[in-house]
């Protein structure tokens, strides 16, 4: 066993156990309209507004297929590097609940619109590691229950009934919650950068169902539980921790798992039993005979492929080639399409490396002291870009550039502004350096004797000579002067 | 009787549009003869004043020279099509009081057509019958009786309260529905002509679903002639209904050329079943002298896995069926009968609002999908609908169309066979193989029983080839020279 893997393992009373995690992530497919019909999918509109005749299955209403969600599954099993299934079939998932209008989920079953693929996640320190995506399935939403408008009565919201979902099962590949909460967090990027899923989390764009099982390393799969609805990166980490333990605990003290579904409770951060195997639903799946199989064309699937925006890994490598940046700032900066593109333009105009260094340092600091997300930062790429240009130009030192991005940050000023109106400009005037340091030299005369013992010492007079013109003076023309006027050599 | 109810829909829509007669006058004639025959209970909801009102709209329209292929004809609406403002209920309890805020495709071509509704017409509970017995609105009796009998016969079901209208003259022609020979049976029963066209043929849409794979809507008419007139309004690709075809409508009217020099026409030796009447049997065989006699060659065929397709059917039509009802549920429309909470709800509601016949096949539905059961049921059946369906295609390599019997007897009575659903399935061994394959197939009346009833002859055609089935049809029709008519004992 790899170092890697051993420190994942959790630690029991008799020995090391290995958790094991499968996923099964629902993500709402962007699309105006539902997925068999034209209701629209628009959040946060009033209750049952966006309800059509099908939605709300009313008799002898019929679905039809929303091509722009088959695209968008397309779109995103290709973004999955999976197989594309040319033909598939809607099947009917059967049970009862007031939410579930139709008595039945219209649902791809055997026989799904996308196979096998992978997703590359990116581990802290820069590992990577590859899980696999069993299958991508379409089906519909239901509505929502409502049970706190009435004291006796529940009520129906049909809003979210029939909203296209595409399911995305991977295989049981995760090794430790940091492993299951690097993927969602991946997959969401990756379904943000195709425009398949906003991802929205908060909003219930995207929510897993989290099977955990434990097993001592090198033994078989033990029996898995399955955690419904996780619907947040954090809530994915705390489940698995909490059910993994549980597990753990439950087999040492000589019980066994009991294959079932359960719930996590944010409140109390534990997970609880839902339904045993034994209530599990018997769903008796059949293909819907109102649709016709799903087939489509290579060709199709073609044209869609070539539209395909540069995804996160391609666009990482790319970074790396193109602005010769290490792999994990690289990582850091594509892990968000919105990142990566305020990346990208800094970089457009300004040198690569210094805008690698001030969107993953200063920028992203000051984003998240001030709890603000790239979209709302008052800082635009451009303005960013500008600062770096005014540091390339010698217009402004590093350090003073610090200060000039935290006056940007607060006013959302252009940076030459802030320079011209705070007199911030470099001093390069030959002259007034000289002065400068003419006077720091003449005022230290024991210190020009020591330097000349020790030339690692102009470092003390560069500072002196800074101090003295409130960080303006070119560092590198202060460097120069010293070196000449005390006889050492500069470049140490 | 009036003269004016004497008129074929062909011969009125002349007369209309000759201006020899108004269509207020013809449906006042038809809404005299429908409120005084309400001892057949063929109606379940008499629109007589909208019926005025579409006939005064439609006598201005032909007043101007204008109107449509039905302009001003009076007719009959299986409770199964939803129709706007007027309450449908496919005859369920469950559906009590529901009204439509929508029109059924096929009503609303027939509206665009200029026809007028008289009214909503009895049938199976959600066409679950071979009787039309099951209805909660009771059951229909069949106009015609047995010579020197006073027994009241059923008029075949599911579309009994359609067959028994046009026979009895209380509608000019009737919308019905077909899954398993719910047009073509009753319509032998009662001395009329059924069409059940191609699957796909007509939309579905806004017609309450039974068995969604073989539900077709067609005609019940008096003449040939009035079917093809009827049929080719009905028809048309819908984009609501996926499994409508996109293909063009023929002026069915035009293919009753009355020449069938030449035509190949099939005899499916499977369907000389054990026990079936002599007189059956008789007429099957005059009906060949007929054709024969028209220049048709006769050709013996073989459709071996005939008899698998009673059983076949009764898996895969409760399958969908079971499915297709679990919408009705109290939840959003219909009855609701209140329960201590959300499962005592449905169950009291599905309790209370099926009747005996629809609990029946929602649980064999259920059954036969359920895990464990559904390879040895639901996909042996849908293999033997494979095999059946390729019968037919080789059989069509040798003949244009089939001709069989409609039904394995006459009328029965009623009460006769309500408890024996066996024997009541029997009823459909000679049309179910017809829904089985998505084929077309006509039922006209041939001849008399030895009691003095109608019975039926049957016609099978290509898909998508109801012209030939309409010519066909039109030679026997003129061969057979059907003009009995059942007293009018009804009349109030």
């Amino acid at each position: 066993m790899t170092q890697e893997a051993a420190s994942k393992l959790i630690e029991g009373a008799t020995g090391a156990w290995e958790v094991v995690i499968g996923l099964e992530v629902h993500a709402q497919i962007s699309s105006n309209a539902k997925l068999f019909s034209g209701a629209s999918t628009e959040f946060g509109a009033e209750q049952n507004q966006n309800v059509s005749l099908v939605d709300a299955a009313m008799p002898g209403m019929l679905p039809v297929i929303n091509k722009k969600c088959v695209e968008q599954a397309v779109r995103t099993g290709l973004g999955l590097k999976a197989q594309i299934n040319l033909r598939s079939v809607f099947d009917r998932k059967n049970y009862f609940y007031p939410d579930l209008p139709q008595g039945y989920q219209i649902s791809q079953y055997k026989h799904p619109i996308v196979g096998e693929g992978e997703v590359l996640i990116d581990l802290p320190g820069g590992e990577m590691k590859t899980v696999g995506i069993e299958r991508l399935h379409m089906e519909q939403d239901a509505g929502k229950s409502v049970h706190d408008q009435h004291p006796s009565m529940s009520f129906v919201d049909l809003n979210r009934s029939g909203v296209a979902l595409m399911e995305i099962v991977t295989k049981p590949d995760m090794r430790s919650s940091e492993e299951a909460q690097a993927f969602v967090r991946k997959l969401r990027a990756i379904l943000r950068y195709l425009g398949t899923c906003d991802g929205n989390m908060e909003q219930g764009s995207m929510r897993a169902d989290v099977n955990v099982s434990v097993r001592k390393p090198g033994d078989e799969f033990g029996t898995r539980c399955e955690i419904k609805n996780v619907n947040s990166i954090r809530f994915v980490g705390l489940a698995i921790e909490y059910e993994a333990r549980r597990q753990i605990d439950l087999i040492e003290d000589g019980g066994t798992v009991d294959q079932e579904t359960r719930l996590f409770d944010i409140k109390t951060g534990k997970t609880r039993s839902m339904r045993s195997k034994e209530e599990a639903h018997d769903y008796r799946y059949f293909p819907d005979p109102d649709l016709l199989p799903l087939v489509f064309s290579q060709e199709w699937v073609d044209e869609i492929a070539k539209d395909l925006p540069e995804l996160p890994d391609e666009k990482r490598e790319r970074f790396i080639r193109e602005y010769a940046l290490s792999p994990y700032d690289a990582s850091v900066l594509v892990s968000e399409k919105a990142i990566a593109s305020f990346y990208e333009e800094v970089a457009e105009t300004s040198d690569p490396k210094a805008a690698a260094n001030w969107v993953t340092g200063d920028f992203f600091g000051a984003l998240n002291k001030a709890g603000l997300t790239i979209e709302s930062s008052p800082v635009s790429a451009k303005q960013l870009s500008e600062l770096i240009k005014l540091i390339q130009d010698g217009t402004i030192s590093g350090r003073i550039a610090k200060e000039v991005f935290e006056l940007m940050f607060d006013s959302g000023d252009d940076p030459a502004k802030i320079v011209e109106e705070k007199g911030l400009r470099q001093v390069t005037d030959t002259g007034a350096i000289e002065k400068a340091v003419d006077e720091v030299i003449a005022a230290n005369p024991d210190k020009v004797e020591q330097v000349k013992e020790k030339p690692k010492m102009i470092g003390w007079f560069v500072g002196q000579v800074m101090k003295s013109t409130s960080g303006k003076a070119n560092p590198q023309t202060v460097n120069e002067l010293l070196a000449e006027k005390l006889g050492v050599s500069s470049d140490n | 009787m009036t003269d004016l109810t004497k008129l074929t829909l062909a011969e009125a829509r002349d007369k209309l549009k000759a201006k020899e007669i108004t269509s207020s006058e013809l449906t006042g004639a038809y809404i005299k003869e429908m409120e005084g025959a309400r001892a057949l209970n063929a109606y379940v909801l008499e629109t007589a004043e909208k019926a005025a009102e579409m006939a005064k709209a439609s006598d201005a329209r032909l007043q101007k020279g204008e109107g449509g292929p039905l302009e001003g004809i009076p007719l009959g609406i299986k409770d199964l099509f939803c129709t706007e403002g007027v309450r449908t209920t496919a005859c369920s309890h469950i559906l009590d009081g529901f009204t439509p805020t929508y029109e059924s495709t096929v009503t609303s071509q027939l509206w665009r057509d200029g026809a007028v509704m008289l009214g909503k017409l009895n049938n199976d509970e959600f066409a679950m019958g071979s009787s039309n017995e099951t209805s909660y609105y009771g059951a229909v009796t069949n106009p015609w009786k047995g010579k020197g009998e006073d027994k009241a016969l059923v008029p075949g079901g599911s579309s009994g309260g359609s067959s028994a209208a046009v026979a009895a003259r209380t509608a000019l022609a009737a919308t019905a529905t077909d899954t398993g020979g719910s047009i073509r049976q009753p319509a032998a029963f009662t001395g009329t002509v059924g069409i059940k066209p191609t699957y796909g043929r007509c939309s579905r849409w806004g017609i309450v679903a039974f068995a969604s794979s073989l539900d077709q809507a067609g005609p019940i008419t008096r003449t040939v002639k009035d079917a093809a007139i009827m049929l080719k309004s009905m028809s048309g690709h819908d984009p609501k209904d996926s499994t409508s075809v996109n293909q063009p409508v023929p002026d069915f009217e035009k293919a009753l050329t009355g020449d069938i020099k030449g035509l190949k026409v099939g005899i499916p030796r499977e369907y000389r079943v054990e026990g079936m009447p002599e007189e059956i049997e008789k007429l099957w065989a005059q009906g060949i002298d007929w054709l024969k006699a028209a220049g048709a060659e006769i050709v013996d065929v073989s459709l071996p896995h005939t008899k698998y397709a009673l059983p076949a059917y009764y898996i895969v039509a409760p399958a969908e069926a079971s499915s297709n009802l679990a919408r009705y549920d109290g939840v959003r429309y219909g009855l609701r009968v209140e329960g201590n909470d959300i499962t005592d709800m449905y169950e009291k509601t599905r309790a209370a609002g099926f009747g005996a016949e629809v609990k029946r096949r929602v649980l064999i539905g259920t059954y036969v999908l359920s895990a464990g059961y559904y390879d040895a049921y639901y996909i042996k059946a849908q293999k033997i609908r494979t095999l059946i369906a390729q019968d037919f295609k080789q059989a069509y390599e040798k003949v244009d169309v089939l001709l069989t019997p409609t039904a394995p007897s006459d009328a029965f009575g009623i009460g006769e066979k309500t408890d024996d659903p066996l024997s009541m399935y029997l009823n459909d061994v000679f049309t179910v193989t017809v829904n089985l394959a998505g084929l077309p197939g006509i039922s006209l009346p041939a001849g008399l029983s030895t009691r003095g009833l109608p019975l039926g002859l049957q016609l099978i055609g290509r898909a998508f080839d109801e012209e030939t089935l309409l010519r066909t049809a039109g030679v026997l029709e003129e061969a057979a020279g059907f003009n009995a008519e059942p007293d009018a004992w009804w009349r109030a």
